[in-house]
């Protein structure tokens, strides 16, 4: 192929070669060189972690190796937890499933408890975003409450709800939907006059206004508000499920740590770090799509 | 001429942190239908405050905005506003943010396919269509002003408000909607009131030119009929005696008389 078009270059005069040495010699090169970007781009963030993470697996594996320490070495969980890590998703009976399974449940009443605080925080904030006696009343108080670990919410919530689960995703919504709220009221009172002009002017209703002024306008500070509440609710749910138990993520260390299953103790923690990351990591890509153009501006 | 719209005694103050600052005093002023009337002055002498209190968009502090025999105090259907600053929405895009007016005027009176047409015509006006699908981020000053413009639905509405529309234009672009505009307000005969760019486009559009005096507690202090013919072409009033005149009468009014003085603050 190559050679031909060599041999056209050749043969062929000006306006036979002129497309072709125009148009696809240039948009190969260009594409070459995205690939190559990209890739350097990539081993650019990849790389440094990873060198990183090899240093303190060895510092660890030094560090532990001694037979009379306490904590196990990285050899040792691969060794006694291997089929932690390997399989996820592995069902051996009701109560011996894969992490993977558990981080699912986990996630479920993230999800609930997360979705019901965001649905709820945005609204709140709005309202109280719109009034600026609303905002003088409550704002002392949601800054005290905010402050309350979300496991102090926990005996509470089971004394109302007489029943685990609901009484965790009750913990996960009132520990996430703070920062919400607050974020959200900043947001929409942050709203450039000119913006509240065009709805007066266009008579927008205030349902209009809500979804076609309000929410985009103030999506770069609802999303940051998003971005803390997913975080505190995956750390709320996972403290949470210690003491409720179940079958979620939480719970699995509590019972590992109650027989002594370090190993396997240390490759929840993993899996957790890593679900948190990628949850937030969710959030602010969704927050990126959502808020196109309203952030730059 | 019938009075279409009455400045009635208008006063305005705006009151922050205890201090009270006079922007407007004893604004009489009575606008016929049809008539296209410009506010001029030196910056910072109320244009703006006199526009939107006519908008609806702030309410008087003394006096009273009659459209119609009824008191404004708060934007109407009837009103059209295009804005200093575009106040495009920055998430919609060109077309989008246009078709967000349209809808809402042309809600029960024209079809979707007909409201597509009708933007795309005004875009095309505007010489706009081809970046319908860009975000207001991705274009430049004057292109935002020109969909700012564009979103005048606006310019078929009775009354038209507009806030220096044309301020960041090029002269080309700039002079094509001026004749734009001369052509649907004939053509519709509706009111509109305007603070215009400069001099030449305040004599070339008006029939009437309102000069206001430097604030605080601005208040109009001359107008000026221009009794020029219709339609008007600019080419031809470039000599022309009347124009001439009107221009230095304005020109004489804001720069011997009432001189800007930026102290006086």
């Amino acid at each position: 192929m190559s050679a031909s078009a060599a041999k056209n270059d050749v043969v062929v005069p000006g306006p036979f070669k002129q497309p072709a040495s125009k148009v696809v010699p240039l948009a190969v090169q260009s594409k070459k060189f995205n690939y190559r970007a990209m890739a350097a781009s990539v081993a650019q963030t990849i790389v440094p972690p990873l060198v990183v993470l090899v240093i303190l697996l060895v510092i660890w594996q030094v560090a532990c190796s001694n037979p009379s320490s306490s904590l196990p070495p990285p050899s040792e969980v691969w060794a006694q937890s291997k089929d932690l890590i390997v399989n996820p998703f592995y069902v051996n009976g009701d109560q011996d499933i894969g992490l993977g399974w558990r981080v699912l449940v986990s996630l479920e009443r993230v999800a609930y408890g997360f979705g019901l605080a965001a649905i709820v925080g945005v609204l709140v904030g709005a309202i109280i975003g719109q009034s600026v006696w609303a905002m003088r009343g409550l704002d002392p108080i949601f800054q005290v409450l905010r402050t309350v670990p979300p496991l102090a919410w926990l005996p509470l919530s089971l004394a109302a709800f007489l029943d685990s689960r609901p009484s965790a995703i009750f913990v996960i919504f009132i520990t996430s939907i703070w920062p919400i709220i607050i974020n959200t009221a900043v947001g929409i009172r942050n709203i450039p006059q000119d913006y509240r002009n065009v709805a007066q002017v266009l008579r927008l209703n205030p349902i209009e206004f809500f979804y076609k002024i309000m929410v985009p306008a103030a999506a770069p500070y609802i999303f940051s508000g998003l971005k803390i509440g997913v975080g505190l609710s995956w750390l709320a749910i996972v403290a949470a499920e210690m003491l409720t138990g179940g079958v979620g993520i939480g719970f699995f260390i509590w019972d590992a740590w109650n027989s002594s299953r370090l190993t396997d103790i240390i490759v929840a923690l993993v899996y957790i770090g890593t679900v948190g990351f990628v949850l937030d990591k969710l959030v602010t890509l969704l927050g990126a799509v959502i808020t196109r153009g309203t952030a730059s501006n | 001429m019938s009075a279409y719209l009455k400045l009635d005694h208008i006063g305005k103050s705006f009151q922050r942190s205890g201090t009270t600052s006079e922007v407007l005093r004893d604004i009489r002023l009575t606008i016929g239908k049809g008539e296209f009337v410009s506010i001029i002055g030196h910056s910072g002498c109320g244009k703006s405050t006199l526009l939107n209190l006519v908008a609806g968009l702030t309410c008087v502090t003394t006096g009273a905005v009659i459209l119609e025999n009824r008191e404004v105090n708060s934007p109407g259907p009837d009103r059209a506003v295009v804005f200093q600053n575009h106040s495009l929405l920055p998430w919609l895009t060109v077309y989008e943010n246009v078709n967000l007016a349209v809808s809402k005027v042309f809600a029960g009176s024209k079809t979707k396919a007909e409201r597509n047409e009708w933007i795309m015509e005004n875009l095309n006006l505007v010489q706009m269509a081809h970046a319908k699908d860009k975000l207001p981020g991705e274009i430049s000053g004057g292109m935002k002003q020109r969909v700012g413009c564009a979103r005048g639905v606006e310019m078929e509405r009775k009354l038209v408000l507009l806030a220096a529309p044309f301020g960041a234009l090029g002269a080309l672009t700039r002079a094509h909607l001026q004749d734009q505009m001369m052509e649907t307000h004939t053509r519709l005969g509706n009111t509109i009131i305007m603070i215009p760019h400069d001099v030449d486009e305040a004599v070339l559009l008006s029939d009437r030119i309102v000069m206001m005096t430097n604030g605080p507690a601005a208040t109009i202090g001359e107008v000026l009929e221009v009794p020029l013919e219709r339609p008007r072409n600019r080419i031809q009033l470039a000599g022309d005696r009347i124009y001439l005149k009107s221009r230095e009468a304005v020109l004489k009014f804001l720069y011997e008389r009432h001189r800007f003085v930026e102290a006086a603050e």
